[in-house]
């Protein structure tokens, strides 16, 4: 698996760090317990196409946003996450 | 027929050519009293339970593909209690125990081998933590003995505990009571024993929606056509969040992952035990073919690919010679892998809901072969009395939203580190 990073190209998987699904919104500090439990446990799970972060810990060091197919692994792109990124801020 | 001493004389002189099929294959009926979805190990000691213990009889298992292609036929094989934490330590026991008796309550051989699971422990701190968790597990009636390294030395002569070691080695947590067990002996062993109590196997027929009547589930859609039944179980490991979305279930504290297992080519006994490294993650026994039977940590993202990536296939190997030196010219001869069930705290959900006719099995992480036996013993129980077994009352749903993880690493809701 190679994971195209917005600043280094197309790098080894095992130079990232897997931090997980990106859909999560983290939610407001006084938001339910309900709602920060959802965010801490409740995952789609999706089989098929994935938005997850990675970090590239042996890399740039960037946290990009990408997506991934969960049953063949293909890769179709990667931004950087958060307000760096394309697409939504996160 | 009963597999017996003379049953086996009989089979030797007529060539083997007489054995019957072990299960019927069975199309499904309309209705049912209880219909489990998923005939991997778990599906299929539930169905076994329920009849066994509770005269269900009226059951069916309905398994997508074959009856041990899943999980059940893919592990490592490892058996042990040595949990911490209560409730698990409680329910890995309550395993233990059913599978001491469990080739004579089949009339099946599983093949369980009591050979031992040596933990080692690689500086003082970890061997304090290694007697911390032998005392608790103590405490608990469970088997634990503190090794020292020259007593880990003369148990496995071939391991690398000298001091220039890759991971040196300070001494190690044995469970003599561990072992390994046959994994397809044991789906092949719930499915006969499940299907000689009345229990119908239904194979090649996937669920694919529920149906309903109300606020209940009172049965499945598959591709086999409608089957109906008031009780509907779900034990489907890997596939759980695909199979409970259909039920409308979609935010599960679970996440699917890949873990690879790997053999190698056969050789002379050099293992007579189960050893895992406590730097990094490796696990080792021989099978008894010969084969070096391995694995080592999940590939780490998720994935619903019956196959891993490269990267581990070189971390476990690299882990592994240098726990055994010996062993660096050694071929492999297979490699695969199996989509866990990774839940959010580590610890299995075993429960009745949260849909009334509904009850759930999953969260196994790559443990749940050990489990097998308690697993269906408990969720039998569940699904019978609508009530939880005092072994699996902590495994609930519920858990993540009140607080009451069961968080036996330590590490967070984080999958990929459990
Ligand atoms: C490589 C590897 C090594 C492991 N090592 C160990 C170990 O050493 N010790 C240990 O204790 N555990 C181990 N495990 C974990 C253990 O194998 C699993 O936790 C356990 O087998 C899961 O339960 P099961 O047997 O019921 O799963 P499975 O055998 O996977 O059964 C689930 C069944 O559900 C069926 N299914 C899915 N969707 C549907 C549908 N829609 N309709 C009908 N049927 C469906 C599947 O086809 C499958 O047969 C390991 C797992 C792997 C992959
Ligand atoms: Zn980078």
């Amino acid at each position: 698996m190679l994971i195209p990073c917005p600043h280094c190209g197309p790098r080894e998987v095992s130079e990232f760090t897997y931090i997980g699904d990106a859909t999560k919104v983290r939610p407001a500090p006084d938001a339910s317990a309900d709602a920060w439990s959802d965010f801490v446990h409740a995952r789609r799970n999706p089989r098929g196409r994935h938005a997850e972060h990675w970090q590239h810990t042996a890399g740039c060091r960037a946290i990009v946003r990408v997506t991934r197919d969960t049953v063949t692994h293909a890769v179709y792109g990667a931004s950087l996450a958060g307000p760096w990124g394309e697409g939504e801020a996160r | 027929m009963r597999f017996s001493a003379a049953a086996l004389v009989r089979g030797a002189l007529t060539g083997n050519r007489d054995w019957p099929r072990q299960w019927r294959a069975a199309a499904p009926k309309p209705t049912y009293d209880a219909i489990i979805v998923g005939g991997g190990g778990h599906g299929l000691a539930t169905a076994y339970y329920l009849a066994k213990e509770h005269g269900l009889t009226d059951i069916a298992v309905v398994e997508k593909g074959w009856i041990g292609g899943g999980n059940v036929g893919r592990n490592t094989t490892i058996v042990r209690s040595n949990y911490r934490l209560p409730q698990n330590a409680a329910f890995y026991e309550l395993s233990m125990k059913l599978w001491e008796g469990l080739s004579r309550d089949l009339n099946y051989n599983v093949m369980f081998s009591q050979r031992g699971v040596l933990n080692l422990a690689h500086t003082p701190a970890q061997l304090d933590a290694y007697a911390a968790r032998g005392n608790a597990m103590r405490f608990e009636g469970i088997d634990a003995e503190l090794l020292d390294r020259d007593a880990v030395t003369a148990m496995v002569p071939h391991l690398d505990t000298s001091p220039s070691a890759r991971f040196p080695i300070v001494g190690g947590l044995l469970q003599p009571r561990a072992g390994t067990a046959r994994h397809d002996a044991v789906a092949w062993g719930y499915a006969r024993g499940a299907d000689r109590l009345g229990v119908d196997i239904v194979e090649n027929a996937e669920v694919t929606g529920f149906l309903r009547e109300g606020d209940r589930i009172v049965g499945v859609a598959t591709s086999r056509g409608e089957i109906r039944a008031p009780k509907v179980g779900v034990a489907v490991a890997g596939s759980t969040s695909q199979v409970m979305a259909l039920a409308g279930l979609d935010d599960l504290p679970i996440e699917s992952h890949v873990l690879q297992a790997f053999v190698s080519e056969p050789l002379k006994p050099i293992i007579d035990t189960v050893v895992t490294l406590g730097a990094g993650h490796l696990y080792i026994s021989q099978s008894d073919k010969g084969g070096l039977v391995f694995g080592g940590d999940i590939d780490g993202y998720n994935s619903y690919a019956q196959r891993g990536n490269l990267p581990i296939v070189r971390d476990v190997a690299a882990l592994a010679t240098a726990m055994f030196p010996n062993i660096s010219r050694v071929r492999l001869l297979r490699q695969w892998g199996g989509i866990m069930d990774m839940s959010m705290d580590g610890s299995p959900i075993i429960t009745k809901g949260p849909i009334d006719g509904l009850y759930l099995n999953a969260g196994w992480c790559y443990g749940g072969f050990k489990a097998t036996p308690a697993s269906g013993f408990c969720f039998a129980h569940t699904i019978a009395r609508d009530t939880p077994h005092p072994q699996n009352a902590a495994f609930t749903l519920d858990r993540f939203r009140t607080g009451r993880v069961i968080d036996e690493a330590g590490t967070g809701p984080v999958p990929q580190l459990h």
